[in-house]
């Protein structure tokens, strides 16, 4: 007989209009690491969020047992007193304040009221050391990367005496280096005794640190594996109900002229001008073609991107971006949007979506003039139709198109911000780390609507930092190192090996321009 | 390809007469509030609220709050304030004064100016708001005192009035009786000749047939949504709730136009606000305009990527507020039929009142045109009940503050528990 950390029996969470989670079981072993899989929007943040009080008691039915004790937590301070800490989705992290200010926020080193700095420096200290992090933690938290502000989140859930760490999507917006930094450090804590639940669509890493596996569909618990009969395989067949045959949808690439074509691009750091961020990158994309940019986090993908499409980041920009062989003013948003340019962020909550409103109006702001008239009179009804068509094909789950985006789950936001940028019908869209928090399914979905719009005729430039997914899909890859192209590859010809080795060749580079300067 | 089938959806249920009323007591419940409120007032003041002559006042007392409040809603929910527009009104008022009086001019073209000015001054504080990135915050609060002071320099600290006739007609006029009165019951002959006041009943014939214009217009375009809904196969609200509440909406419209009938008819500012309301209701529900504003106050970040032009959007919207400031100004100072120096004085207060109390959130992205004129009636009845009751001013502010904090703290607690 095992033992048992956690039982949860029965759990039934219902919003207005959408049953979330019904009857749902899930038991934790002590010292496990026991990984959640499932669909967008199949119930398992909400299952989290039960767990740890976010929804207390009386909003749920079902029983939580916690060390052999049933738990009726009426707000997060509860479970955290007994050692369950989350990580959400989302970072919750303060930006303006500094890494230790963050780790204690709500748990200060204080007494009486008076925050004791020293105390509070040396903990953070022993913490960052703890979960690999050489920062100073004084340093403010914007200042520092995503993966970085995961590993404070970490340390401050370490900084509560935690015994249960749930982490929901941890790897999500990390780079391949970072998730596996992360995911050794979970099995380190495991040796200690810890106890961790891991969201995840990773279904690698998934296998790699897993014990046991529980897949949800639907708001129900389907089964628990053991780590020895798991393959990907049938992880996927379980959270979908049926077999992929594929990871990747097959096409037959039909490439014309060139399309889009970016000379002598440079960006300057909007706050350091004197920051070069983008350096002369020359890069096309041409009709029916897709194009990978890879590169590891803070590469200046993003960047490019974002300074392409109307000069939403940097300064001093200097180059040219022509499409369809002409000159083309991408100066603002509206200007790259006229132009035939459109891009999904990869920020869906910050950059992506109007949080507190519906779906409907979320996917047709970037294209009004498509459901209105000259006069700029919205059809209600027309515009009901495309809100509809486009809920449909990205198969957003959702009560309606009426659903507010900010209640819809993190994939299916994603999905959202694409039928936003699909609706604006753009003969080059940039899509920046696309399938983020997509389940698997889902994502077959989103490469098909791809491949789909490359045999339209469109191009397409995808940013994304899962290498084996720029692989799977694109015809050419660009590798982006520290603001400059080091590599391009015949997707035929690539390989995670021959990108990493471009990306360490520019790095030996840069250092040795940099040395010569 | 998942399983959309198992997914729990609701959206294909049918629409249960149950569901509807409790969809739209939400939406309503600010009417029904204004409803027993009125009602309320009613009672306390012993049937004088609905006076024809009362409500006649109710209206001319709150139509420059109101002609503000439909441009503070766009500020609102665009996510910004604008302090200033009391100072405004005030001054425009000032300037329509120094205009007309002083210098004689044509009241239409006075007027006319006076509405541009006022947008000039909006137009000047938004630039700043949206090209300097100032707070609006303090734009406002310094546009705010500039004006005031401004005002008290433009007058030289004296009241000046009167105004012409055709000018105070704004305010103080009704719309004339295109049909002829019409007699119902022949008030008493006095020893003159001549009808004794507040015998008999007397109806404006055009304000009755304007309403039941409206009512018509009212139910046509309610069926030809209906229709619209139904033929593109979504659902509509049960058959019997449509008829209940558009015929107690008619009721409501044409009890209300029997009341200003029974008086001296529609009162010109009426026809003003109503045209206005109209518009912006139209603005924000169907205009591509209004779609981004309310984008743009939801997530101004994403409204930027997503091509809006927020800058030139947010200029806009300061401009408008600011003509709208300007008329209020106007319809304030023809009222009083003279510019004060005071004129205006915590104005914007009432006014942003007025546009929480609708509903609207200080965190931009939500707010109604509807709401915030219902708004302003609420906070202008009670004004108006209070006063008639004679309960002094202190406490009237007093339950005033009262009702705005308890309006959107209820509003709040709907909301989550919805
Ligand atoms: N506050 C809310 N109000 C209404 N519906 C909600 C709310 N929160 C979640 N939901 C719905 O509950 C369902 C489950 O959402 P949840 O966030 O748990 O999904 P998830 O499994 O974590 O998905 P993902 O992998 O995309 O993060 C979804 O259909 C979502 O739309
Ligand atoms: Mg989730």
């Amino acid at each position: 007989m095992s033992d048992y950390i956690l039982e949860m029996r029965g759990i039934t969470k219902v919003f207005p209009g959408v049953k979330a989670l019904e009857n749902v079981n899930l038991k934790v072993r002590r010292g496990d690491i026991h990984a959640i899989c499932g669909e967008n929007g199949a119930g398992k943040s909400t299952l989290m969020k039960v767990l740890s009080g976010v929804y207390p008691y009386g909003t749920y039915d079902g029983e939580i047992y916690y060390e052999g004790k049933e738990c009726r937590f009426t707000g997060i301070h509860d479970s955290e007193k007994l050692g369950i800490v989350i990580i959400h989705q989302e970072l919750a992290l303060v930006p303006m304040l500094s890494i230790a200010e963050n780790m204690f926020l709500g748990n200060e080193q204080a007494t009486g009221g008076m925050i004791n700095w020293s105390v509070t420096r040396k903990r953070a200290h022993d913490l960052l050391r703890k979960v690999g992090l050489r920062e100073d933690p004084d340093t403010l938290v914007t200042n520092i990367g995503t993966g970085k502000q995961q590993l404070v989140e970490i340390a401050k859930a370490l900084a509560k005496d935690v015994k249960l760490l749930i982490l929901d999507e941890p790897t999500a917006s990390l780079s391949e280096r970072d998730s596996q930094a992360l995911l050794d450090l979970l099995l380190e804590f495991k040796t200690q005794g810890m106890t961790s639940i891991m969201i995840s669509h990773k279904l690698n890493e998934i296998k790699r640190v897993a014990d046991q596996i529980t897949v949800i569909r639907d708001g129900q618990s389907i089964e628990t594996m053991e780590r020895e009969d798991v393959t990907e395989d049938r992880i996927v067949t379980s959270m979908v109900g049926r077999t992929l045959e594929n990871r990747y949808p097959h096409r037959t690439p039909k490439i014309g002229e060139t399309m889009f074509e970016l000379k002598n691009w440079s960006v300057h750091h909007p706050i350091h001008p004197e920051r070069q961020i983008i350096k002369n990158v020359n890069l096309t994309v041409r009709k029916g073609e897709v194009v990978g940019i890879a590169g590891l986090m803070g590469a200046g993908r993003t960047e490019l991107a974002m300074s392409v499409f109307g000069r939403t980041y940097g300064v001093n920009i200097t180059g040219e971006v022509f499409l369809h062989g002409k000159k083309a003013d991408t100066s603002t948003v509206g200007k790259a949007v006229k132009a035939g340019l459109a891009y999904a962020t990869e920020d869906r909550k910050v950059y992506g979506l109007n949080l507190i409103d519906h779906i409907k109006h979320n996917v047709t702001i970037a294209n009004l003039p498509g459901v209105s008239s000259k006069a700029g009179v919205i059809d209600d009804m027309h515009e009901l139709k495309v809100a509809n068509e486009y809920r449909r094909k990205t198969n957003i789950r959702s009560s309606s198109v009426y659903q507010i985006t900010g209640n819809l789950s993190g994939g299916n936001q994603q999905k959202v911000v694409l039928s936003k940028w699909l609706f604006a019908d753009p003969d080059v869209l940039i899509l920046d780390e696309p399938t983020r928090g997509i389940d698997v399914g889902a994502k077959y979905e989103i490469y098909t609507i791809i491949n789909q719009l490359a045999s339209d005729g469109k191009g397409i430039m995808i940013i994304s930092s899962e290498m084996p997914e720029l692989l799977g899909i694109c015809d050419r890859i660009y590798v982006l190192n520290e603001g400059r192209i080091v590599g391009e590859m015949e997707a035929a010809e690539a390989s995670q090996e021959k990108i990493m080795r471009a990306i360490v060749r520019g790095h030996a580079r840069e250092e040795q321009l940099e040395a010569a300067s | 390809m998942t399983t959309e089938t198992a997914t729990p959806t609701v959206n294909a249920a049918k629409a249960s007469a149950r569901d509807a009323i409790k969809a739209n007591v939400r939406e309503y419940g600010l009417i029904i509030a204004l409803i027993a409120i009125m009602i309320f007032f009613q009672i306390m003041t012993k049937g004088v609220l609905f006076y024809p002559v009362n409500l006649t006042n109710i209206v001319l007392q709150n139509s420059y709050i109101i002609v503000m409040a439909l441009g503070m809603l766009l500020v609102i929910v665009a996510g910004h304030i604008d302090l200033s527009v009391g100072s405004v009104a005030g001054f425009i008022g000032g300037a329509a004064a120094v205009l007309m009086v002083d210098y004689g001019f044509n009241p239409f073209i006075a007027a006319v100016l006076c509405i541009a000015l006022g947008a000039v001054i909006g137009g000047v504080q938004g630039y700043f708001v949206a090209y300097m990135k100032i707070p609006s915050f303090i734009v406002t609060l310094a546009g705010m005192l500039v004006f005031k002071g401004l005002l008290l320099w433009l007058l030289s600290g004296r009241s000046l009035g009167p105004f012409p006739v055709e000018f105070q007609m704004l305010s103080a006029g009704f719309i004339p009786d295109f049909i002829g009165p019409w007699t119902l019951v022949a008030p008493t002959l006095n020893a003159n000749g001549g009808p004794t006041p507040g015998t008999g009943i007397v109806l404006h014939a055009t304000t009755l047939l304007i309403g039941i214009i409206i009512v018509a217009l009212m139910l046509f375009f309610a069926l030809k949504s209906r229709r619209n809904r139904e033929s593109h196969g979504y659902e509509a609200e049960p058959f019997g709730f449509f008829i209940v509440k558009n015929v107690v909406m008619a009721a409501i419209i044409m009890f209300l136009m029997y009341k200003f009938a029974s008086y001296k008819g529609l009162p010109n500012v009426l026809i003003v606000m109503a045209i206005l309301i109209a518009g912006f209701v139209f603005l924000t529900k169907r205009m591509t305009f209004g779609r981004r504003i309310y984008a743009m106050g939801g997530n101004i970040k994403a409204a930027a990527l997503s091509g809006i032009m927020t800058e030139r959007l947010t200029f806009y919207i300061f401009s408008i507020m600011g003509a709208l400031a300007g008329l209020a100004g106007l319809i304030y100072a023809a009222r009083l039929n003279q510019a004060t120096p005071k004129a205006g004085l915590g104005m914007e207060l009432d006014v942003i009142a007025a546009v929480f109390v609708g509903g609207a959130s200080a965190m931009g992205g939500i707010g109604e045109v509807a709401g915030a004129v219902i708004g302003a009636f609420i906070m202008g009845v009670m004004n108006n009940g209070m006063g008639i009751m004679g309960i002094n001013i202190d406490w009237q502010q007093v339950i005033k503050g009262l009702v705005l904090l308890g309006a959107v703290a209820f509003d709040l607690y709907n909301k989550k528990k919805a």
